[in-house]
């Protein structure tokens, strides 16, 4: 618990009681094998806030997803959303509580057109069963009707991807992959976006677009987005507050200055300080 | 002159058929389809075949294969057992049949009860994938095909069972499907509204998602999607639609037994879905055309050479499941999305012909 202690540590659960956080992690272990992946991992994230986790490559980031989805099951320590414990829910509830989330490496579904990747992200909000849908009058062709009305005229429309919503996914280039991925986590309707890597790849065009979309979301729609990504420019432009993981620990915390300043991510994550410097953008 | 499709609202982009065009063609198919049995006699004896018993068997075949093709091709869980299932259908409708139940209750029950086995034998598919779960619904095949011809106080084991032809007396009406004439329109009758149930299904929200769960199974539960449900009920609806193909069948040769529900049903029904197309709904119709013509296309040049040759007959009989077999090799191979993706390779050529580029 050492790592906590950090000149960066803030906004702990127990420092933010007065206003307590949507998404609250606390003292998450998790382990494979032998291997240690998380090692008591806290931290809160504040309702429409724009939270980063940053950490060199195998720290852990993407572990604290998959625990959140619950793909994975700490061994101890407990996660709670919105007052409610999520930890032993099964995974296809976690989409039901208003949890979304895109993947580092892209998981659409190929086969299919745009349009049916987002309209699968409305799933749960849709009520048609295989009867009706199989009759398709009535009640499934109104449902449908709808449900296609809202995507194109609130998700599609934000993120500028008309022009493709009916080709098939898997003929896309990879910058509009990723983000039809994030049209897909829209359409969940979510409470909180969980962000794995979305520019990853990009190149400075398709990250100004991503990072603007990211903002247009959490500002317009008010979602909370829980952000992983290596590019420092961005991580540094738009989040309110960051995580830094090293090892499955924490070892900082707070906003982006502040961790940019902090000698123990600049060692341990960026290595020399003129390297840190530079990789930092200061 | 239009250069595109352009639609002013969502109902009419999402409508099958969309173009004056397209519905016209439909519509002329649909014609031919009703009238056929009024010159079947005339076609028939022009060509030398049986073309209403083949269309019959098409239909049939159509409704069954449709049920893999949700299964296998929409939802990515092969399965070995539809064969039997297909069985268990036929039984059931023909021991309801034989204890007075009208065909349009028995059939239903029949996909019932084919749902309900599919269901049970469907359920190592929440933790068996691909080739396991084929050996999974291997066994199911045994197991049925073992009860089909041993328990003869139910099936009347390999001696087969006698199936009343559908009728419509409980109605009042003094009317019998005992002809291939008279069977024909109830056989397309479940072909068209299996078609139009597969087409339905797979574009509203349970098809869409089967094929998360095909495509990514991880993604389809972060975004809602109850696997085991959805991999069970796949299970159902699919051996629900075999099983009524099973009826059909009862209802149309009025004497089953085990011989037709084995193995070789099961691996025929996957071929066809194969060649004609995994996860398309016309995928079902061409295989299903396609594998009842093949056996009638190897037939011609056998007779043609007949008086050449006296004994080639037999040698092409034997040689029909090994042409069976390397047809599936070829399409595995030089179109593994099958006749469907070519139909709509073709299709997508005139669309722009003769400016292809």
């Amino acid at each position: 618990m050492a790592a906590q202690s950090g000149p960066g540590f803030r906004n702990s659960p127990s420092q933010t009681a007065q206003e307590p956080a949507q998404l609250i992690l606390e003292d998450i272990h998790l382990r494979f094998g032998g291997l240690n992946a998380l090692s008591g991992v806290s931290f809160g994230v504040k309702k429409g806030s724009i939270q980063a986790i940053i950490g060199p490559n195998g720290a852990g980031k993407t572990c604290i997803l998959n625990c959140i989805c619950r793909f994975y099951q700490p061994y101890r320590g407990s996660i709670t959303f919105e007052g409610q414990d999520i930890s032993h829910i099964p995974t296809h509830r976690v989409a039901e509580l208003g949890i979304a989330r895109s993947f580092q490496n892209i998981e659409l579904f190929r086969g299919m057109t745009v349009m049916d990747n987002i309209k699968l992200g409305h799933h749960v909000h849709m009520h048609g069963g295989f009867i009706s849908g199989g009759i398709y009058l009535g009640k499934a062709k109104r449902e449908e009707t709808r449900v296609r009305k809202e995507i194109e005229e609130r998700i599609i429309d934000l993120l500028e991807i008309e022009a493709i919503r009916k080709k098939v996914v898997g003929t896309l280039p990879y910058g509009l992959q990723k983000r039809v991925e994030l049209a897909r986590a829209l359409a969940m309707k979510p409470k909180i976006l969980l962000l794995d890597e979305p520019m990853a790849g990009m190149n400075l065009e398709e990250t100004e677009d991503m990072a603007r979309f990211i903002l247009d979301v959490n500002d317009e729609w008010g979602v909370t987005i829980v952000l992983i990504e290596h590019d420092m420019g961005v991580v540094m432009d738009i989040s309110d507050d960051v995580v830094v993981l090293d090892f499955g620990t924490k070892i900082a915390q707070g906003s982006p200055a502040e961790v940019s300043r902090n000698p123990q991510v600049v060692e341990a994550y960026l290595g020399s300080e003129a390297a840190a410097h530079s990789k930092l953008g200061l | 002159m239009p250069c595109g499709l352009f639609f002013s609202s969502y109902e009419k982009d999402d409508a099958i058929f969309q173009t004056t065009w397209l519905k016209a063609w439909m519509a002329l198919l649909f014609v031919i389809l009703l009238t056929f049995p009024l010159y079947a006699d005339q076609a028939n004896a022009l060509l030398g075949l049986n073309l209403t018993n083949m269309l019959n068997l098409i239909f049939i075949y159509i409704v069954g294969a449709h049920g893999l093709n949700l299964l296998t091709g929409y939802t990515g869980q092969i399965s070995l057992g539809h064969g039997a299932f297909m069985g268990v259908g036929a039984y059931t409708a023909g021991i309801l049949a034989n204890h007075g139940w009208p065909f349009y209750l028995a059939l239903p029950a029949a996909g019932l009860m084919a749902a309900a086995v599919g269901m049970v034998f469907g359920l190592p598919s929440l933790r068996l994938r691909g080739l396991y779960l084929a050996i999974a619904t291997m066994a199911a095949q045994f197991i049925l095909d073992y009860a089909m011809r041993n328990w003869e106080s139910l099936t009347g084991g390999s001696a087969g069972l006698i199936v009343p032809s559908a009728g419509l007396q409980s109605l009042g009406l003094d009317f019998t499907f005992d002809s291939d004439r008279s069977f024909y329109y109830l056989a397309l009758l479940f072909a068209v509204l299996a078609t139009l149930y597969l087409k339905n299904l797979t574009r509203t929200r349970t098809g869409r998602a089967f094929v998360a769960v095909r495509d990514r199974y991880l993604a389809a539960e972060v975004i809602g999607v109850n696997l085991f449900k959805y991999r069970i009920m796949s299970f159902g609806i699919s051996s629900f639609m075999v099983g009524i193909a099973g009826g059909l069948w009862a209802f149309y040769i009025t004497i089953i037994s085990d011989e037709h529900f084995t193995m070789w049903l099961s691996v025929q029904y996957l071929a066809m879905i194969i060649v004609g197309g995994l996860g398309h709904v016309l995928g079902g119709i061409f295989g299903a055309i396609f594998f009842v013509l093949l056996p009638e296309l190897l037939r011609i040049p056998a007779e043609a050479l007949t008086d050449v040759y006296p004994n080639i007959f037999g040698i092409f009989a034997s040689l029909r499941e090994m042409v069976f077999g390397l047809i599936v090799i070829l399409f595995l191979i030089f179109e593994p999305d099958g006749l469907a993706a070519r139909w709509h390779t073709v299709r997508a050529y005139w669309k722009l012909w003769p400016f292809s580029y």
